[in-house]
């Protein structure tokens, strides 16, 4: 999860668990899904998955942090570039539709797990507890563009619901079969929509 | 015994604001009995003003009050030539408040002309620091507190050495944020703002545009009428030590999309984000109430 080091098999072990759980989840549901088959996934035996992860529910909520974090890490390199803001939203639109495409289990996890599920998730993942990574990206990446000057001040929810209730809208609609075109059709247009509705 | 060092305070362009400062310390003449006072503006010595202009004193510990303009004259003489011929023969010289050390308010005025003695706002004036700097403490504050100014002429008089920063400021006074030892600290640990002022519970970071935590001071530490500070009677730091002293719009917080444009010193945005989307998730009961129910 972490750059910079090597993981140790322990933790290798952990990601893949939480890997596996989470096609397990998008595809099957939260509640349809038991410990069992996702051990059975795995090759290892129940007890043994139970080392790493002491609950179902413990385990939805590691999974939720650790989508969070790797598309918090993506932003982060959107953010570390010396582009313009309008650059960036159209980086940030495409490694959305990029993830939604290549590991549509990590949207649809946030969208059909996280968001429908509450009841799991609102003792220990209260707020913005789990999901810190990707929104401090998307707060740092609101920041550097009102401080040059290029988007307009304004409330943190209003802007971070246009962006990412927007994403999240059209990648709901393409899982439900509905869009007539390809998710990547759209890259351009959703691109300048955000633009308008946040630029200066 | 050697002979008491002799203290010399010269005004520039000023509101007299340090001076009334200093001489409301609960314990001014016992600190001033080790000195020679030759001038200060609210109380009677031998020399009169005219004695300090016309040069006919001395001084070993030179105090500037006021920021400097080129052409400030005073009866007369131009008040920055006055001033060097002074710091020329001192053994140390203060620079007392932000004026006199940064420009301060005064610098708004005519920001061209008007700057510190050794500073204009962060940028240093290197003819000066090139005659001075082994010499000089700077002393920012509006006004400064009457006791970061006895430290130093106590340590002097002890022959203790006075570690200073980058900017010449006593790091035992500057090295610290005015946030350090302030009363809401637990607000402000689990991001609750106060909602309002002189309330005894809430923090004034979020809203009402505290600047505690970037601003050098000790004011909760070394406490003001040795009682309070501005931060724990609910009123916002206005972060009056700071070379960009006086900024606007002093009583709210300045953000980008709800996001505090600036930190807590030293603290990058991202970890400091990291942290507080963290704490603010969490709803503590005990925080969110008031201390005392006076309706009871
Ligand atoms: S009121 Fe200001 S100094 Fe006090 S805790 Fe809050 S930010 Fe810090
Ligand atoms: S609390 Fe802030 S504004 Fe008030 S005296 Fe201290 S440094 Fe200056």
């Amino acid at each position: 999860m972490h750059k910079g080091y090597v993981l140790t098999k322990k933790e290798l072990k952990r990601e893949s668990i939480l890997k596996t759980a989470l096609k397990l989840f998008s595809a099957h549901g939260f509640h349809k899904t038991t410990i069992p088959d996702i051990a059975n996934a795995l090759n290892m035996s129940v007890g043994n998955l139970y080392n790493y992860f002491k609950s179902k529910d413990i385990l939805a909520k590691e999974i939720i942090k650790y989508t969070s974090e790797v598309l918090g890490q993506e932003i982060q390199k959107v953010n570390l570039q010396n582009i313009s803001s309008k650059e960036k939203i159209k980086k940030i639109v495409e490694l959305y539709f990029k993830m939604a495409k290549e590991k549509p289990e990590m949207i649809e996890y946030f969208l059909r797990v996280y968001l429908s599920h509450r009841e799991v998730f609102n003792d220990g993942c209260e707020g913005m507890l789990c999901v810190s990574g990707f929104v401090t990206e998307i707060m740092i990446f609101f920041d550097n563009g009102v401080e040059s000057g290029e988007l307009r001040n304004q409330d943190f929810f209003s802007a971070f619901g246009l962006f990412m209730g927007y994403l999240g809208g059209m990648v709901f609609l393409k899982g439900e079969n509905i869009l007539p075109k390809k998710l990547d059709e759209y890259i351009d247009d959703i691109s300048e929509n955000i633009y308008n509705a946040l630029k200066a | 015994m050697a002979r008491k060092p002799k203290l010399l305070w010269i005004q520039s362009l000023t509101c007299n604001g340090n001076s009334h400062s200093f001489f409301n310390h609960s314990n001014l003449f016992s600190i001033l009995s080790h000195f020679e006072l030759i001038y200060f503006p609210l109380i009677e010595t031998k020399y009169s003003l005219e004695d300090v202009l016309r040069k006919k004193v001395h001084s070993d510990i030179l105090i500037i009050e006021g920021a400097i303009k080129e052409d400030l004259t005073k009866g007369g003489v131009n008040i920055k030539e006055l001033i060097h011929h002074y710091a020329k023969e001192s053994r140390y010289i203060i620079t007392a408040g932000t004026c006199a050390t940064f420009g301060g308010i005064f610098k708004q005025s005519e920001p061209e002309k008007i700057s510190g003695f050794a500073f204009d706002k962060e940028n240093e004036k290197e003819d000066i620091l090139s005659l001075y700097e082994h010499r000089l403490i700077s002393l920012p504050g509006c006004p400064i507190h009457p006791k970061w100014l006895s430290y130093v002429l106590l340590m002097i008089i002890n022959r203790r050495r006075i570690p200073l920063d980058e900017k010449n400021r006593p790091q035992e006074l500057y090295g610290f944020t005015v946030h350090t030892g302030c009363v809401r600290n637990e607000y402000f640990e689990w991001k609750i703002d106060t909602h309002g002022f002189g309330h005894k519970e809430g923090c004034s970071f979020y809203e009402n545009g505290c600047q505690g935590p970037f601003t050098h001071g000790s004011c909760n530490k070394i406490l003001w009428n040795d009682t309070s500070s501005k931060t724990v009677v609910g009123t916002p730091c206005f972060g009056c030590t700071e070379p960009d002293f006086p900024k606007e719009r002093l009583f709210s917080t300045k953000t980008n999309m709800g996001i505090p444009q600036k930190m807590p010193l030293g603290i990058p945005k991202r970890a400091y984000l990291t942290v507080t989307g963290i704490a603010k998730s969490f709803k503590i009961k005990r925080l969110e109430k008031k201390v005392i129910d006076y309706e009871k």
